[in-house]
């Protein structure tokens, strides 16, 4: 017969008692031989890495050199006196320099509107939107162009570059975009065949092919289906294409967040008696919108690094100044191509990783409500 | 009976609806054909082309990464193909790393090792926060371009290892046995020791192999005699491996390798489904699939030589060059969509259910299998969809080649072929129905695996 224990097995040791520092050892770094193997190699790489930073960004970097003679050294670090230099081409590329004032005033009034619309508990925000997305583009247009009547003279396109015009492509992208993807997300959803295939075609087709062919097809192609003398100016065709480009990717975004919606708000609507326009503009939009706020955000970072691209037809965007400032004749240095990189980057970054986390703490704020 | 109230036509939705209808499809079709009616004129006063004869023309130019054959006196057309096939080779590269590259860096973002997903984190914020093409021009002009001219290459040979070879594997046994000791005792600091142990006799058994294959004396290495790769502002050279008679079998025992295994597959589940005992099918089929082969590659009298480069004058004569276009191109690609690819590996995690993996963790299953056979199976549908999305990012994105003259679609047909040509209406649209097409190509293909994956779904 099988065999039956008659006395009670002596008790198992209890689980080896850890707390405090041991514990989160254990718990972090220690919790198993791949873990314990990964901590040991990453802290190996970590003391090889750690000090060849320190030493290119602070202990070896050059502060001030006007010159450049000293990022020429051999074991010289990030060149800042190089950035330093070049702050202003990069900012304004070509701009007459008595002329930036226009420039700075248009990104200090954009800074301030941004943030009034951005602030959580910020007052009357219809009108802050209002002069955003209505005046504020106009205003700038004739600000930054020129405007003879107010004795500001033009300065023709071929002159704007830098961060200002990054900025500017981004903009008009993210302000045409909104009300585009709307329209085109309402157009895709419609009960009309005709609108709902028209919306469908385009969509799919701006998404389906490179940023690069649509800016290609805005800056060669565009000039042809316009008659001879309605030829748009350089900078404004490559903004078309920003446009579409942009719009047609809000659009599905805005599309995730109508089908998202329950289907009584429409029913409801549609109870009280509200034409289909109210229906969208009191009750599905607003709700929609807010759900997607981070798929909306996620598109801004998207466009914002895609601005880069209009380089390809010939605009000097940000990073097209550094591009030429690191092959300046003047600065050559073994440095300064790897400064001019790490500074964009790190420019690229701060904004993208703020829109980024501006969007994570709004869809906290507004999934609060949502909690029960 | 009560006649239904008769209301004005404006007010009926349906009529309402033909007539956006109607509008809508007059502007449309009129903006098309005013703007085809402009083209042809435009086009015309300008002298530029408005048919395809210039595809059968000489193209004139070269082209400095070729797949098939192609000279200056090739066609455009040619360039074309050259244009899209560089295309594919480097989505089709950069589609299979970038996946693997993901599919790590998002686990382990929600490792249990601090530094682990720190360093996940960092990667998939840094990378997806800095524009591609800022990448692109970085690991280009900043990494590769600056490489020394072949004379200087790096090669294997900057690194030099040195440690004798008895002490190799007597420091591996060791090491080994102690970190097995550990294991089995699980002592107090256990997992310390048993760590240690394994990098040490890793790190052991690394040195002798490299010794065994330097074959040098005292274990000292200078390894690029060996193997042939360098590294230098011309590309990356490595050997080229050259097939002789008989190296068909081996590829026939590739191909017997692979139906045998997969033909144990289906044998050992149609097994476990009716015993419930479950085979050894990787290790089987990974013995198939290097044995046969290997055993085709003895009998045949060892088929296979590689050309070694070797530097004459100024440059690297022999072996295979890969230029560092193609280099800058690949890592950027694949460095950028792996962050993305991570985080929709991330959340499609997070996105099963936490009881899947605890009730895992109750049968006993160990956290890596739990990982492979409970966890990632119900991941992958909430993955797939986006990850179709991130391949043909890549597959777009690869169009930024024409930044650093990778001679990729973009820059061969719809740069030199447009600017000597003039044909701008037919080359932008030849390029875009080709990415149109390859997207929709992805997306059919990524849909069929798709509807697989779903069926196990209730």
């Amino acid at each position: 017969m099988s065999f039956v224990r008659t006395i009670p097995s002596a008790p198992l040791p209890p689980p080896v008692e850890a707390r405090g520092a041991v514990l989160w050892l254990r718990q972090n770094l220690l919790s198993g031989p791949f873990s314990a193997l990964f901590t040991f190699s990453a802290c190996a790489a970590l003391l090889w890495l750690v000090p060849q930073l320190w030493h290119y960004f602070v202990a070896d970097a050059v502060l001030s050199s006007p010159d450049g003679q000293a990022c020429r050294q051999p074991g010289a670090g990030m060149c800042w006196s190089f950035i330093a230099n070049k702050m202003e081409f990069f900012l304004y590329s070509s701009y007459p320099r008595d002329q930036v004032w226009r420039v700075n005033s248009c990104l200090v009034s954009g800074a301030v509107l941004i943030t009034w619309l951005l602030w959580p508990s910020a007052r009357s925000k219809r009108l802050g939107g209002a002069l955003f997305f209505l005046v504020y583009p106009v205003a700038c247009f004739w600000l930054l162009h020129g405007f003879e009547a107010l004795s500001l003279r033009t300065v023709p396109t071929n002159l704007w570059g830098g961060i200002f015009v990054s900025l500017l492509v981004s903009l008009v992208g993210i302000v045409v975009s909104l009300p585009g993807g709307i329209l085109l997300a309402l157009g895709r959803r419609s009960q009309l065949p005709v609108v709902r295939f028209v919306s469908t075609l385009f969509i799919e087709f701006v998404r389906g092919v490179p940023f690069i062919t649509v800016l290609f097809m805005a800056n060669t192609m565009l000039p042809l289906f316009v008659p001879e003398n309605w030829s748009p100016d350089r900078l404004v065709r490559p903004l078309i294409g920003v446009s579409l480009f942009a719009s047609a990717y809000m659009a599905e975004v805005v599309r995730g967040g109508l089908q998202a919606m329950d289907k009584g708000q429409y029913e409801g609507a549609q109870a009280l008696g509200l034409t289909w326009w109210q229906m969208m503009r009191l009750i599905i939009l607003p709700q929609a919108l807010t759900t997607v706020i981070p798929g909306i955000v996620n598109t801004f970072i998207g466009l914002f690094k895609d601005t880069t691209l209009v380089a390809v037809v010939g605009i000097a965007d940000f990073l097209r100044t550094v591009e030429t400032a690191r092959l300046d004749p003047a600065w050559a240095g073994p440095t300064i191509s790897t400064s001019g990189y790490v500074f964009a980057g790190l420019f690229y970054f701060v904004f993208c990783y703020g829109m980024a986390r501006y969007s994570l703490l709004m869809e906290r704020r507004l999934s609060s409500g949502r909690k029960r | 009976m009560r006649t239904p109230p008769t209301i004005s036509l404006l007010h009926d939705p349906r009529w309402r609806g033909a007539i956006w209808q109607v509008a809508l499809a007059v502007i449309v079709g009129f903006l098309l054909w005013e703007a085809a009616d402009n083209a042809m004129s435009n086009m015309r006063a300008r002298g530029i082309p408005t048919n395809f004869d210039f595809w059968n023309r000489t193209a004139g130019f070269d082209i400095n990464q070729t797949l098939i054959s192609y000279s200056a006196v090739s066609t455009y057309g040619r360039a074309f193909w050259v244009g899209l096939i560089n295309t594919l080779v480097v989505a089709g590269i950069g589609i299979v790393l970038a996946t693997v590259i993901g599919f790590v860096i998002g686990v382990m973002r929600l490792s249990t090792n601090l530094l682990a997903r720190s360093f996940a984190s960092v990667y998939v914020e840094a990378l997806r926060n800095i524009p591609l093409l800022l990448q692109l021009l970085f690991w280009y002009n900043a990494i590769l371009v600056p490489l020394p001219a072949p004379r200087g290459s790096l090669s294997m040979s900057s690194i030099t290892l040195s440690l004798p070879d008895t002490a190799t594997l007597v420091v591996s046994a060791i090491a080994a046995g102690a970190a097995f000791a550990a294991w089995r005792l699980s002592l107090r600091f256990a997992s310390i020791v048993t760590a240690l142990g394994v990098a040490v006799a890793l790190m052991a058994l690394l040195f002798g192999a490299l010794s065994f294959v330097g074959q040098s004396g005292g274990g000292m290495l200078h390894f690029a005699d060996h193997l042939g790769v360098y590294l230098n502002n011309r590309g990356l050279f490595i050997p080229e491996p050259q097939f002789g008679a008989g190296s068909e079998w081996v590829l026939l025992a590739f191909g017997l390798g692979i139906a045998l295994s997969l033909g144990y597959g289906v044998y050992a589940r149609a097994r476990q489904m009716r015993t419930g005992k479950q085979s050894p099918v990787l290790l089987v089929s990974m013995c198939l699939l290097v044995a046969l082969p290997l055993i085709a590659f003895e009998a045949s009298g060892r088929p296979l030589a590689f050309a070694f480069p070797v530097l004459r004058g100024f440059n690297f004569q022999g072996g295979m060059r890969i230029s560092p276009e193609f280099v800058a191109l690949t890592l950027g690609l694949v460095l950028y969509t792996a962050a993305f690819i991570a985080e929709t590996v991330r959340s499609g995690i997070q996105a099963v259910a936490k009881g899947q993996g605890e009730a895992a963790a109750a049968l006993g299953l160990r956290q890596g299998l739990t990982l492979r056979l409970v966890v990632l199976p119900q991941a992958m549908r909430v993955i797939i969809p986006p990850l179709t999305n991130q391949y043909l990012n890549l597959t777009k994105n690869s169009s930024l080649a024409v930044f650093i003259g990778y001679p990729d679609l973009v820059q061969v047909f719809a740069g030199t072929v447009l600017n000597q040509t003039g044909a701008a209406v037919q080359v932008i649209a030849v390029t875009m129905v080709v990415y149109l097409a390859l997207s929709l190509l992805t997306s059919m293909l990524m849909a069929l695996y798709n509807r697989r994956m779903a069926l196990a779904e209730r």
